[in-house]
C-alpha cells in the first residue's frame, strides 16, 4: 500500500498517538490500534482513485448485506480541490510536528516525552488529538480501530445495517 | 426538453432540491410542467436514471457524515461568515457558519425528520398575543386552515408516522398516515418524569417510516438518524418527492449546478430563467466554470433561507422592500443533558429523538411571571426534543487527551449514559439579525460569501433562562445524577469560549425573505410569490415571518406545496377538523 510517511515517522505516530490517547488493559491506545496507519491513508488518500477520503455505502457487510465500505465515494472536482487543500496544509502541519518530536521521540523517557510534545505547535497537538479519536472509534475501514478492538471495549458495533435493532432492544434498559 | 409553449428550455427551473425545491418539482410535474431541478451540491440520493433507485452512498460511518463534510458545503469552497453586530467589525468569524447540507435532498438528508405542524396562534402572533420592543413581531398573510390542507399532504407526501397524543396539537382533517414507531428507552424515562411534572410528552411526528410506506422500508431503529443519510430509505424526506416528479417523466435533476443569476426581462420585472455553473468540468477549465443558461417561464427559487438570500441580494432582484436577508430567525437551542447511572442506549439505538412537549410554546402561569419580571409582554419558548446523544467520535473528543480516556469511553457518561432535552426556542424577528453579502470573502467562484449578522432577542435568552431549570429538574427526576445546560448561540456573548460557538448551530433557518400583505412590508406575497417578480415563487422557510417554535420542515414543505399549487391553478379543497 502505499505510503505518506517514512517508516520512522509512522514509528513516531504511533508512539505519540499512544501517548495521547492511551489505552490501558481494556482498550487499546491510538497508536496501537492503528492511529499513524489512519493519519497515513488519510494524507495519502490521493494516492487512490477515487481518493479514501468517503467509504461507500450501504452496509459494512458486518451485520448481513454486502460488504460495501471498501467501495469508496467518486468525488467532485471542487471536492477534491478542497479536499487536497486540506490535506497539504494538514501533512505541513504533521511535517512541522514529527520534525519537533525529533527521530528518537520512541527512545524517550515519558517526562522528556511529554516535553517535547510541549514543544510542537497548538495546531499539530490539535489535529493529531482530532485524527486520533476519529482513528479509534471511527470505522476501521479508514485504517485504524484495528479489528474493531476499541468498539468492543466501549460495546459498541457500529453499522448494525441490515439489521437494525428490535422495537425490544430500543425500548427496554 | 420539450413542451413549453414559449419556447423556452423548460417550464420552470427549480433552484435547490430540498424538501422545498423537491415538493415544487413534484406539484408542478404531476401539473403536466416540464420541470428542471437545479442543485448546487452533488447527488448521493438516487439514480438519476430510471427506476430512480437508491445509490448506496449513505451509511452508518460517523467519520464520512460527522467528520468529512461528505453531504457540503465545504467550507474551504464554500466560507460563510458570522458577526453579532456591526461592533464586531466586517466579520468575527470565518468558515462553517450554519452550514446545512448542499447535496441533492438538501436539509432533507441529514435530518431525524421530526415533523410537527404548527398551532393556529403561530398564524396570529401579533394580534393575539401583541409585539414586543425591538422585535418585528407579525401576523402571517394566511391563517392555519388556509394550510392545513397542504399539511395534510405534505404528512402524506413524505410519510409521517404519528398519533393523536398532543393536547396542543392543531386541529387535524385526518389521521397521520402512519402509526409512531419505537419509544426510546430513555424517552419513557424522560416522557414518565415530564408528566410528573404537568407536562405533556407525546410521540414525535416523524417522517421515518414505521410500517412499509410508498415503497421503501420500515425504520429498523440503526441509531444512524440525526446527521445521516439513510441507507435504507425509511426516511421520506425529500427522496419520495423527487423520486415522484422524476417518474412523471418530466422532471430533470441536474447536480453540481451552482446558479448565480435570475436572468430578467429589460423591465425587471418577469423572470426569464437562470444562468448556472456546470460545476461537473475540471476545476482549471480556462475562464473558470463552464455557464449555462435555461430559459423557462417560471423560476422556484428554493435554495433555503440562507442561499436565497444571498442570490437575490447577489442579483439585486425582489428588494424593493430592502427586507430580503433581514428578519434573519435561527431556533434559540436551549440543550439540557443528564448524566444517568445505568445505559439508555439513546446514542445508538432508534430514531435520535422520539418524543416532544409543547408546554414552553404554550406556556403556563410561571412563564407570565418570568416574562413579566424580565419586562417582557410574552415568552414562547419551542418545541422540547427528548433525545439521545452522538456517536463515540464526538464523545472520545469531549473528553480531551488524559490517562482516563480509555475508562472515560468506557464508562460512556457523555454518551450512553446520556439523555438531553433540546429545546427549539421561538426566536423573534429583528430587522438587524440578516444575511447579507461579505464585503471581502468570496467562494471558490469569485462570489461573496454570505455573512450572517446575528444577536438574540432578550425574549430568547429570558425564555431559555426561565425553561432550563425546569427541564434540568425533569432530568433529575427521570434519574439523572448530574445536569448541565449549554445553549446556541450563547447566553452570555462575552463568554470566550462558549460551549456551541458563537454562532448559532441551529439548522432552523428563517426569515429571509418574509411573506407578507404587502409590498413595503414584506419580499414575498401570500401566494408566495416575489412581489416585484411575480414568476419567481418561494419555495423555502425564507419566506416565514416568524420562526415558531417547531421544527421547520413540514411547514415550508406545505406553503412550498400551496405555493405551487396555486400556481398551476389547483389548489386543495379546504378543509375541517376530523371527527373524533
Amino acid at each position: 500500500m502505499p505510503s505518506n510517511l517514512t517508516s520512522s515517522q509512522l514509528v513516531t505516530l504511533r508512539c505519540v498517538l499512544d501517548r495521547v490517547i492511551p489505552g490501558d488493559d481494556l482498550t487499546p491506545g491510538a497508536g496501537e490500534a492503528g492511529g499513524a496507519e489512519y493519519i497515513d491513508r488519510l494524507l495519502g488518500a490521493f494516492n487512490f482513485d477515487p481518493p479514501q477520503i468517503w467509504a461507500g455505502g450501504p452496509t459494512s457487510g458486518r451485520r448481513g448485506g454486502a460488504a460495501a465500505f471498501d467501495h469508496w465515494i467518486e468525488m467532485g472536482e471542487w471536492e477534491k480541490l478542497a479536499w487536497r487543500t486540506r490535506i497539504d496544509q494538514w501533512s505541513l502541519v504533521y511535517e512541522a510536528g514529527l520534525l519537533a518530536l525529533g527521530d528518537d521521540f520512541v527512545e524517550l523517557s515519558p517526562d522528556q516525552q511529554t516535553e517535547r510534545l510541549k514543544q510542537t505547535s497548538t495546531e499539530f497537538r490539535s489535529v493529531l488529538y482530532e485524527h486520533g479519536c476519529e482513528s479509534l472509534y471511527g470505522d476501521p475501514i479508514y485504517g485504524g480501530n484495528r479489528d474493531a478492538k476499541a468498539w468492543q471495549a466501549i460495546d459498541y458495533r457500529g453499522d448494525v445495517q441490515p439489521e437494525g435493532y428490535t422495537d425490544q432492544e430500543v425500548s427496554a434498559p | 426538453m420539450t413542451g413549453s409553449v414559449t419556447g423556452n428550455d423548460c417550464d420552470v427551473v427549480v433552484i435547490g432540491s430540498g424538501p422545498g425545491g423537491a415538493t415544487a418539482a413534484h406539484i408542478l410535474s404531476s401539473a403536466g410542467w416540464n420541470v428542471i431541478v437545479l442543485e448546487k451540491g452533488r447527488n448521493h440520493l438516487l439514480e438519476l436514471t430510471e427506476p430512480y433507485g437508491p445509490m448506496g452512498h449513505f451509511s452508518n460511518d460517523e467519520i464520512k457524515f460527522t467528520r468529512r463534510h461528505f453531504l457540503g458545503p465545504d467550507p474551504i469552497t464554500e466560507p460563510r461568515t458570522f458577526r453579532r453586530s456591526e461592533s464586531d467589525g466586517d466579520r468575527f468569524l470565518t468558515g462553517h457558519v450554519n452550514s446545512l447540507p448542499s447535496t441533492v435532498g438538501g436539509g432533507g438528508v441529514h435530518a431525524d425528520g421530526k415533523l410537527p405542524r404548527f398551532r393556529e396562534v403561530d398564524f396570529s402572533l401579533r394580534s393575539e398575543l401583541g409585539g414586543v420592543e425591538g422585535a418585528d413581531v407579525v401576523d402571517w398573510p394566511l391563517e392555519y386552515s388556509d394550510l392545513e390542507p397542504y399539511y395534510a399532504e405534505a404528512e402524506e407526501l413524505v410519510g409521517v408516522a404519528g398519533e393523536a397524543g398532543n393536547p396542543f396539537a392543531a386541529w387535524r382533517s385526518g389521521p397521520y398516515p402512519m402509526p409512531p414507531g419505537a419509544d426510546m428507552y430513555g424517552s419513557l424515562l424522560s416522557g414518565a418524569a415530564a408528566l410528573r411534572h404537568g407536562l405533556h410528552p407525546y410521540r414525535a411526528p416523524t417522517g421515518a417510516n414505521s410500517v412499509p410506506y410508498d415503497g421503501r422500508p420500515a425504520c429498523n431503529n440503526c441509531g444512524f438518524c440525526a446527521f445521516y443519510g439513510c441507507p435504507i430509505e425509511a426516511k421520506g424526506d425529500p427522496v419520495a418527492l423527487l423520486r415522484r416528479a422524476l417518474n412523471t417523466g418530466r422532471c430533470q435533476i441536474i447536480p453540481e449546478a451552482y446558479v448565480h443569476e435570475i436572468t430578467t426581462d429589460t423591465s425587471g420585472k418577469k423572470a426569464t430563467g437562470v444562468r448556472y455553473l456546470d460545476l461537473r468540468a475540471p476545476v482549471d477549465n480556462p475562464g473558470g466554470p463552464p455557464v449555462h443558461e435555461i430559459r423557462s417561464d417560471y423560476v422556484v427559487l428554493a435554495g433555503g433561507a440562507f442561499e436565497t438570500p444571498r442570490l437575490l441580494l447577489r442579483n439585486g432582484l425582489g428588494n424593493s422592500s430592502g427586507l430580503v436577508g433581514r428578519n434573519l430567525m435561527f431556533h434559540f437551542q436551549t440543550m439540557v443533558a443528564g448524566g444517568f447511572p445505568d445505559r439508555l442506549w439513546g446514542a445508538s439505538r432508534g430514531r435520535s429523538v422520539t418524543h416532544l412537549h409543547d408546554d414552553h410554546i404554550v406556556g403556563d402561569k410561571a412563564q407570565d411571571v418570568a416574562a413579566n419580571a424580565a419586562g417582557l409582554p410574552w415568552l414562547r419558548g419551542g418545541i422540547v426534543e427528548h433525545g439521545g446523544a452522538a456517536g463515540p467520535i464526538l464523545e472520545s473528543l469531549s473528553y480531551g487527551s488524559n490517562q482516563h480516556h480509555a475508562a472515560s469511553m468506557r464508562a460512556s457518561a457523555l454518551r450512553e449514559r446520556l439523555w438531553v432535552f433540546t429545546m427549539q426556542g421561538e426566536d423573534l424577528a429583528q430587522p438587524n439579525n440578516r444575511i447579507d453579502l461579505d464585503p471581502s470573502v468570496r467562494d471558490a467562484w469569485g462570489f461573496a460569501s454570505g455573512r450572517v449578522t446575528y444577536r438574540p432577542h432578550r425574549h430568547e435568552i429570558a425564555t431559555s433562562d426561565h425553561v432550563a431549570p425546569i427541564l434540568e429538574s425533569v432530568l433529575r427526576d427521570a434519574g439523572a445524577e448530574w445536569t448541565a445546560v449549554s445553549t446556541s448561540p450563547p447566553t452570555n456573548e462575552n463568554d470566550p469560549h462558549p460551549a456551541m460557538g458563537h454562532a448559532p448551530v441551529s439548522y432552523h433557518i428563517m426569515g429571509t425573505a418574509r411573506m407578507g400583505d404587502s409590498p413595503e412590508s414584506s419580499v414575498v406575497d401570500p401566494s408566495g410569490r416575489l412581489w416585484d417578480i411575480d414568476n419567481v415563487i418561494v419555495a423555502d422557510s425564507s419566506v416565514f415571518p416568524t420562526s415558531t417554535g417547531y421544527g421547520p420542515t413540514l411547514s415550508l414543505v406545505a406553503l412550498a406545496a400551496r405555493a405551487t399549487r396555486l400556481a398551476v391553478g389547483d389548489p386543495l379543497p379546504s378543509t375541517v377538523p376530523a371527527k373524533p
